[in-house]
């Protein structure tokens, strides 16, 4: 795609202005990574608050008395019973218990409930659920009229309650509206870095001098997309596309845990979502194949699509992520292998050059999460 | 010492009084792979000219390291198993990557000179 063509977020121009190496993400035209680099970014978020713009995610409002109903008919998750003021992790299945997307959905009461979907599915996510449940709520796309950023990191709180003393109250995946700056802000406290921090919501118009007046507190400095892969991938959270897409199930990408109780075959409010069946019978029946974490045992990285071997150089998986973990000062992989070798650390091999390179199959997250819970 | 010469994969070049030739990536190169955390050397061996050598690993991608001409080498820089940041911080000295002894000696003299590699920076720059 040529780079006239791409779209900017609100927050372009403060990205060149800060020196940022932009690429085209998801058809935007994004920051990478600014002149304090990839590995000092990454360790500054984990050591005090990296300030992320996500603008190019797709922000979308249901409205109506039976949206909460509507949006289980598309999701393996509870959200009639999510708490206002609360947001929950959900995917969309298809017929196939395949994820068309993984989101944040948060209900913000008065029958109001505020998606997050990933940018490069965002389009066709509106599709779904204008063609699923449009008939049943009014689903408004926020798309041009609001830009987030996300604010990461153990020194978040302390920067953010400058601007708004009620958010230090606010514990993990609780989610708000407040004034910053005089604008009309939704915060939640989540991310995709595994620390402690902040997603905010703001109109496009107001998104800079925020931007601005955040960057200069002195604990926070600007971090771009390449750091937040490699937080994330620390972290051992998925990322749509490489971790998990329309050909993997939730039990196959180990997020059983984002199944809700009562949407689970015992469940109150069983199935009712996309490939429940297939989904069930997985879980009932095991599944051939499952998502790991990987460490290397050499420092060579390992990468995405790099063959996984036994020790017979058997081919019995591949590699969704991988890299070099700032934090953890080595690399870092996941991958689907073969159930038989899913235990915790099984030794296998990735392929890299045509050599192997020896990993072990490892717990997640890599890095502890440190999440705030009160 | 004499000077560096350069091919247009930024690689930098320099024949010691031995008449080995020491290969590094330049600090352009360095700069835009990024921070680079991990470099496979190559073996002590023969390569022929163009041949993937060696790879170097930023936090982003996995980039080759060209044999610049054919050659065989005869030294690597085992620093940068533990260090290998020394490719950022000090790309035409302590990051370099091995050494080889050219088939033909003559050659090193045929590739890009500090003009003519600066010419081409400028030019990628302005693109």
């Amino acid at each position: 795609m040529s780079t006239e063509t791409l779209q900017k977020t609100p927050l372009h121009a403060l990205h060149l202005e800060l020196g940022a190496r932009m690429v085209p993400f998801a058809g935007f035209d994004m920051p990478v990574q600014y002149p304090l680099g990839v590995m000092k970014e990454h360790l500054h978020t984990r050591e005090q608050a990296g300030l992320f713009d996500v603008s190019h995610m797709g922000q979308i409002r249901l409205t109506g008395a039976n949206a909460a109903k509507a949006l289980e008919t598309l999701v393996p998750v509870d959200i009639i019973d999510l708490p206002v003021g609360m947001q929950r992790y959900a995917m969309f299945t298809n017929e196939n218990g395949g994820i068309l997307d993984d989101l944040m959905v948060a209900n913000l009461g008065n029958d109001e409930l505020f998606l997050v979907v990933n940018a490069a599915c965002k389009d066709q996510d509106l599709a779904h659920l204008r063609q699923h449940i449009g008939a049943q709520c009014e689903i408004q796309p926020l798309f041009e009229e609001r830009a987030l950023l996300a604010l990461q990191g153990p020194a978040a709180v302390k920067v953010l309650e400058r601007l708004a003393p009620e958010v230090a109250k606010m514990t993990f995946m609780q989610f708000t509206r407040v004034q910053l700056l005089g604008k009309d802000c939704f915060v939640s406290r989540s991310g995709y870095t595994g620390e402690d921090g902040f997603e905010i919501s703001v109109p496009a118009n107001a998104a800079d001098a925020l931007a601005r007046r955040l960057l200069a507190e002195p604990e926070v400095a600007a971090i771009g997309l390449g750091a937040r892969d490699s937080l994330r991938l620390e972290a051992g959270l998925c990322l749509y596309g490489h971790d998990m897409n329309s050909l993997t199930t939730p039990i196959e990408a180990s997020l059983l845990w984002a199944i809700s109780k009562v949407r689970r075959v015992e469940g109150e409010r069983a199935g009712g979502f996309p490939g429940a069946a297939q989904v069930f019978a997985q879980q009932q029946n095991g599944v051939a194949r499952k998502r790991v974490g990987l460490l290397p045992q050499e420092r060579t990285p390992v990468r995405e699509e790099a063959e996984i071997v036994d020790e017979a150089g058997t081919v019995i998986g591949k590699v969704c992520s991988g890299g070099f973990g700032p934090t953890l000062a080595g690399p870092v992989a996941m991958g689907y292998v073969d159930i038989a070798h899913t235990a915790l650390d099984t030794p296998v091999w990735a392929i890299v050059r045509g050599k192997r390179v020896a990993m072990k199959v490892s717990k997640m997250p890599f890095v502890a999460q440190r999440y705030y819970r009160g | 010492m004499s000077e560096l010469r350069y091919t247009e994969d930024h690689e930098w070049l320099r024949t010691e009084a031995d008449g080995s030739v020491t290969v590094g990536i330049t600090a352009f190169a360095q700069n835009a792979l990024g921070d680079v955390v991990f470099v496979q050397l190559p073996e002590l061996q023969s390569y022929e000219q163009g041949a993937e050598a060696s790879t170097v690993e930023s936090v982003k991608a996995a980039s080759g390291v060209y044999m610049p001409l054919t050659g065989e080498v005869v030294a690597v820089n085992d620093q940068l198993d533990g260090s290998p940041e020394l490719v950022n911080e000090d790309p035409l000295g302590e990051g370099w990557f091995f050494r080889f002894i050219p088939a033909d000696a003559g050659a090193v003299a045929q590739l890009l000179d500090q003009d003519a590699y600066d010419r081409l920076i400028k030019a990628n720059a302005d693109a």
